[in-house]
């Protein structure tokens, strides 16, 4: 429905969230998407702390209930480029809800999605711990997935993987499948693949690394 | 539940001579899992005492994590739906809504009013699956054995219906983008019927079980208290919150699969302790089941899946006589459905929590990223604020009153 879509990016512009924004960091916004009904906004990166304490803060906009925050990788790793025009490698998207408590008339039952971009070269992006305190743990695994540094976390270890896991998995240049078995201190055990290549769906060759002349 | 409540603060602990200064500076480390029996899965917590009263708890978790969210970009989105029962396998009907509810955005679509409304009663049974699971193991944990036999029995009957309908017990993957995989089998209502009709009595019984028990009331009333006002700063949802006296539930806020055409009410307890996230799970159980019964009630006719052959194959009869037919059919089994460029999060309500799946589709038949959010991993982050200062007993029965699933929180 590319008619539908256009016809909703013009609406958006009236939402009062992307209003509100532009009125208190202006040249902020990068871009406003919507899709569905659900409005995308994507910001300067250094400016994500002040903009999600204002969503936060404002008594218009009230956004109360911080959802989630998620990482996503654009990179094509067969050719290396971004896909969809990406400008950058990476996004953080920041899922925000602005919860209705029927006790205090508190909240507006409306959900934003805070997007930044995140270069691969300097991929650190300002903690919004301080803002959200629930943005501890998720924060954690998209330093763990995607090796994104917050800076200012008061905690920033690896959450799911080992703590001296080598690599970042959900990366789309980590392979699924087919990685050498990573082994304490950094070391590598047998192989059951052939090296660190992505070959998805087929781990098992039953290969082993002394078969490759691999010792150790 | 506007009773009296004994409520444990630091002053009342004080003036029963339980002293929360520390004595000297030292405090002891002790490690709690994660082969644990109440720690619901492979959790580990380690905690740091001054005596018996915990000075911070920390959880570990990856144990299980088995890559499902990479895994997910390697499957076809029909395909991705068996692994996203993988994650809160307790509630696995719970997550294939969630997950096929994201893809029908991407796709703008909508399965019609039967497909909806058997989607709803799946969802509504495992509720109470689940949450049965949760008061055994729970009581179990606190040291009332019974409650668990009496509370499995009852799961058995709900799991005997999956298996009815599915085939599969556990892991039905039985909703799918664009409805459901197939219709109620002859008798399924009733079945299911017979077994609603039934329930309320069996959760009577599970209430005296414990509910007068001075025991269980001592153990959990005035425990590991939360407010409202921590729970939205840190993401916590479902159950939790609501035992803080917050009327809000996805189901009513943010209507999915037709949920605004059942009366139903939202539980909500007072205080925010253990006791109320027990009594709002227990009423949870007897709306889920008004909810299911209504859907049986007004099951409407009709088909169940979205007419759309990109997205749903064509019945087995089609291709007999329908060359378009069999090309769709070939199409979906070896291509996958593809939806258009663009992202999409949809909110349900699970037994947990907020669950909703952040899908992001480049346009091929694979999701480029498939990202749950998950309650149990949200609500888990409150552990430490509810432990600090408790005494290192009331551990077990904070962990099972927060209700976490590690394969959630792994994934």
């Amino acid at each position: 429905m590319p008619g539908t879509a256009d016809h909703a990016t013009a609406e958006v512009s009236e939402r009062i969230e992307v209003l509100r924004i532009r009125e208190h960091f202006p040249g902020a916004i990068v871009e406003v998407n919507t899709f569905r009904g659900d409005t995308r906004i994507t910001v300067a990166r250094e400016m994500i702390v002040p903009i999600l304490q204002l969503l936060r803060d404002d008594p218009d906009l009230q956004y109360n209930f911080f959802a989630e925050c998620l990482g996503v990788d654009y990179l094509d790793p067969k050719t290396r480029t971004y896909i969809l025009g990406k400008p950058h490698r990476f996004e953080v998207v920041y899922n925000l809800y602005s919860l209705k408590d029927a006790r205090t008339g508190m909240g507006r039952n409306a959900r934003i999605f805070i997007k930044v971009g995140v270069p691969e070269d300097d991929p650190v992006v300002p903690s919004v711990t301080g803002v959200y305190p629930g943005a501890n743990w998720p924060e954690r695994e998209i330093w763990d997935m995607f090796g994104i540094r917050f800076s200012g976390h008061p905690d920033l270890r690896r959450i799911l993987m080992s703590d001296d896991w080598i690599g970042h998995p959900q990366r789309k240049d980590f392979p699924l499948g087919g990685e050498r078995v990573q082994f304490p201190q950094g070391t590598y055990g047998p192989s059951v693949g052939e090296g660190i290549v992505a070959h998805p769906g087929e781990s098992f060759f039953g290969k082993t690394a002394s078969e490759f002349g691999e010792k150790d | 539940m506007a009773q009296e409540r004994h409520i444990q603060t630091t002053a009342a602990m004080q003036a029963q001579g339980i002293s929360l200064d520390p004595i000297d500076a030292s405090t002891m480390v002790i490690n709690m899992g994660p082969q644990h029996p109440s720690t619901h899965g492979v959790l580990r917590v380690v905690l740091e005492l001054d005596g018996e009263i915990i000075v911070n708890a920390t959880p570990h978790m990856g144990y299980v994590h088995t890559g499902i969210e990479k895994e997910g970009e390697y499957q076809t989105y029909l395909k991705a739906v068996t692994i996203t029962d993988r994650m809160d396998y307790l509630a696995a009907h719970c997550n294939n809504l969630a997950y096929s509810l994201a893809v029908e955005k991407l796709f703008g679509v909508e399965p019609p009013p039967r497909g909806q409304y058997l989607r709803v009663l799946l969802a509504e049974l495992q509720r109470i699956a689940s949450h049965l699971v949760w008061l055994g193991t729970h009581a179990l944990d606190i040291g009332a054995m019974t409650v668990f036999f009496y509370a499995f029995r009852e799961r058995e009957k709900i799991m005997d219906l999956n298996e009815m309908i599915s085939g599969v017990r556990m892991m039905p993957s039985w909703i799918v983008p664009g409805g459901l995989r197939g219709d109620a089998p002859e008798g399924f209502f009733e079945a299911c019927k017979e077994f609603l009709d039934d329930f309320p009595r069996r959760v009577d019984e599970y209430e005296v079980l414990i509910d007068q028990n001075p025991i269980w009331r001592e153990r959990t009333q005035g425990i590991g208290i939360i407010t409202a006002e921590r729970c939205y700063a840190l993401g916590v949802s479902g159950p939790t919150l609501r035992a803080c006296g917050v009327p809000h539930d996805i189901r009513k806020a943010v209507p999915y699969s037709s949920y605004d055409q059942f009366e139903f009410e939202v539980p909500v307890g007072e205080f925010g302790d253990v006791y109320d996230r027990y009594r709002v799970r227990m009423a949870e159980m007897r709306q889920s089941r008004e909810i299911a019964r209504q859907a049986i009630e007004r099951m409407p006719d009709g088909p169940i899946n979205v007419p759309d052959r990109k997205i749903v194959p064509p019945p087995r009869e089609e291709l007999d006589h329908s060359m378009e037919s069999l090309i769709h059919h070939f199409l979906l089994w070896t291509e996958g459905m593809r939806p258009p460029v663009g992202e999409a999060y949809v909110p349900t309500e699970s037994p947990k929590g907020e669950l909703g799946f952040y899908l992001v589709s480049n346009g091929s038949a694979y999701p480029w990223r498939m990202h749950e959010r998950p309650p149990s991993f949200m609500n888990l982050q409150a552990l430490a604020d509810l432990c600090v200062g408790r005494l290192i007993a009331d551990v077990v029965a904070i962990i099972g009153s927060i209700d976490i699933v590690l394969g959630e929180i792994d994934r």
